[in-house]
């Protein structure tokens, strides 16, 4: 399974990168290109509990693949929601129930933003993801 | 100005997490421990582990006395007038819970409970569901602009129904000891039980429970540089009395027949099943290592340092500080910076300090906030660990604004 092009791009970039302070802006570049919830999209429905930032996911079937729209109110994690996209967007329900994204975030450089300590939500995310998908 | 702890090298985990590159200032949360704790734990299993109360071999003598040790050094530590008045459990969210149980009996339908608007889930959410159990009326006192109870409020809102006053000594959240000995005299001057959370307070400086006049304090092991899975129960002799039992088995059982048992008294008849035995001796050995410090030199040291921790976070701009904290730890927010981006980029730099609403929710939501940032102090830090702290923190600032 080839990786789609924004993660390619992903890759190219977060591989290379030297350090915490590249990859922090790095991430929070992505973020910024995470296109914006409409305020009806930020609804109670669409939250993800088990984060302290506030967190909204959205989950929508389009023929046979997955389209996801994400946001949060905290910048890092909106970037780290941005690399989960570029990752799964498009992938059909197979292709979905196949990846390791734990394993998509240790080839970034970014495998501690997931470890069972962290409060930071991502994981919380994933596990949504899991239960939308799982539950059509 | 350069503040070096004398007492660093004493712990060796603080040595680690240094070398590794870690700063730690997250000691509100759990303590690391000192070189004679750690041969406190090593010596009783290598020397040959027993159970404790119920052996008449030598190695079980020998546990058990050296369990009982720390019964009788607890004691010592909080001044509590006899032993027995200790009591050991799992943890100090443990000894709120032994509490809610123990009392439920002599609580009835529209009785108050008193807690603070600060208080640690651990001393609200076991009286929380005590008072859905029995159709309590759970009160909360308010704060003042400093992060203090307010004492004319408090002295309108504990009552004549009000049965049991539970409060912190010193908020994990805002640093600052509480007016205590107004506060209990409210709450004895009606008739309540006054339990004191000392999980926090009994860390800093020495306590004297038979001063403080509560009829309970409960404090941890962990953060007063003991082993995790121990907590502190110390009560008044008449107040352990009223104590129904709560946890059934082992060697709290005084006679027991298919059908009915009879318990132990206090202290014993609170502890069932196997204590926490070497976590009890290895906390006997932190209270040593504590107890033969100077302690007006450990004292000058937090303060001093805690003194550069408000004056580094005031010189900065856009922070604010919650409540006005006078010892220990400071939790802060920035202005137009996120909380858990702030977080994210101090742990890229190894600082470990406490992000989120350290377990006190509702506290934090009155204060308009989801989260805080927490730097906590042990009596090893110093001020390198500061200047590292203040110099990711503005890296992290710099990145975000």
């Amino acid at each position: 399974m080839s990786l789609p092009a924004g993660a390619e791009q992903a890759l190219a970039a977060f591989a290379q990168c030297p350090g915490w302070e590249q990859r922090a802006r790095l991430l929070m570049q992505w973020g910024e290109r995470l296109p914006a919830l409409s305020d009806a999209g930020r609804c109670e429905a669409n939250r993800v509990h088990g984060c302290e930032s506030q967190v909204w996911l959205i989950a929508e079937q389009r023929g046979q693949v997955w389209q996801f729209c994400a946001s949060s109110d905290a910048r890092l994690l909106r970037g780290l929601l941005a690399l989960l996209l570029a990752r799964v967007n498009g992938l059909t329900r197979a292709d979905l129930a196949a990846i390791d994204l734990a394993d998509w975030f240790a080839q970034l450089g970014l495998a501690r933003q997931l470890s069972p300590s962290r409060s930071n939500g991502l994981n919380a995310v994933l596990q949504r993801m899991r239960e939308l998908t799982e539950r059509s | 100005m350069s503040l070096p702890s004398p007492w660093r090298a004493d712990f060796p985990g603080i040595l680690a997490l240094d070398g590794e590159g870690q700063t730690y200032l997250d000691s509100a949360a759990t303590a690391q421990k000192p070189q004679a704790m750690l041969d406190a734990l090593l010596g009783y299993y290598a020397g040959g582990a027993a159970n404790v109360h119920r052996a008449q071999h030598v190695p079980g003598e020998r546990a058990t006395r050296a369990f009982e040790s720390s019964r009788d050094k607890v004691a010592r530590w909080l001044n509590a007038p006899d032993s027995a008045q200790i009591l050991f459990t799992r943890s100090a969210t443990e000894a709120f819970n032994l509490l809610a149980y123990g009392l439920e009996h002599e609580l009835q339908a529209g009785d108050e409970i008193v807690i603070s608007a600060l208080e640690h889930h651990a001393n609200l959410i076991p009286w929380q569901q005590l008072a859905l159990r029995r159709h309590l009326k759970l009160i909360v006192l308010p704060l003042d602009a400093s992060g203090l109870i307010d004492l004319e409020q408090a002295a309108d809102l504990i009552g004549p129904r009000t049965r049991v006053l539970a409060l912190s000594q010193l908020s994990n959240v805002l640093g600052c000891w509480q007016p205590l000995p107004e506060l209990l005299a409210l709450g004895q001057a009606r008739g309540a039980l006054t339990v004191v959370d000392g999980a926090q307070g009994v860390v800093h400086g020495r306590h004297d429970v038979e001063t403080l006049g509560c009829d309970f304090y409960v404090c941890s092991s962990h953060k007063l540089y003991g082993p995790d899975g121990v907590g502190l129960l110390y009560g008044r002799k008449a107040a352990l009395q009223r104590l129904k039992h709560w946890q059934f088995g082992g060697e709290m059982v005084r006679v027991a027949d298919y059908q009915c048992a009879e318990f132990r008294p206090a202290p014993l008849g609170f502890e069932a099943g196997t204590p926490p035995i070497a976590g009890v001796i290895a906390l006997g050995a932190s209270l040593d290592y504590l107890s033969a410090l100077d302690a007006a030199a450990v004292a000058a040291h937090e303060a001093a340092l805690h003194g550069q921790l408000l004056s580094g976070l005031a010189a900065r701009d856009g922070i604010r500080l919650l409540g006005a904290p006078s010892v220990a730890l400071a939790s802060f927010v920035v202005a137009g910076v996120h909380n858990a981006d702030l977080a994210h980029l101090l742990t890229e730099q190894g600082i470990a300090v406490r992000a989120g609403h350290h377990c006190a929710m509702p506290l934090l939501k009155s204060f308009g906030l989801a989260g805080a940032i927490r730097v906590s102090l042990g009596l090893y830090n110093d001020s390198a660990d500061l200047q590292r702290f203040f110099a990711a923190l503005d890296q992290a600032l710099e990145l975000l604004r």
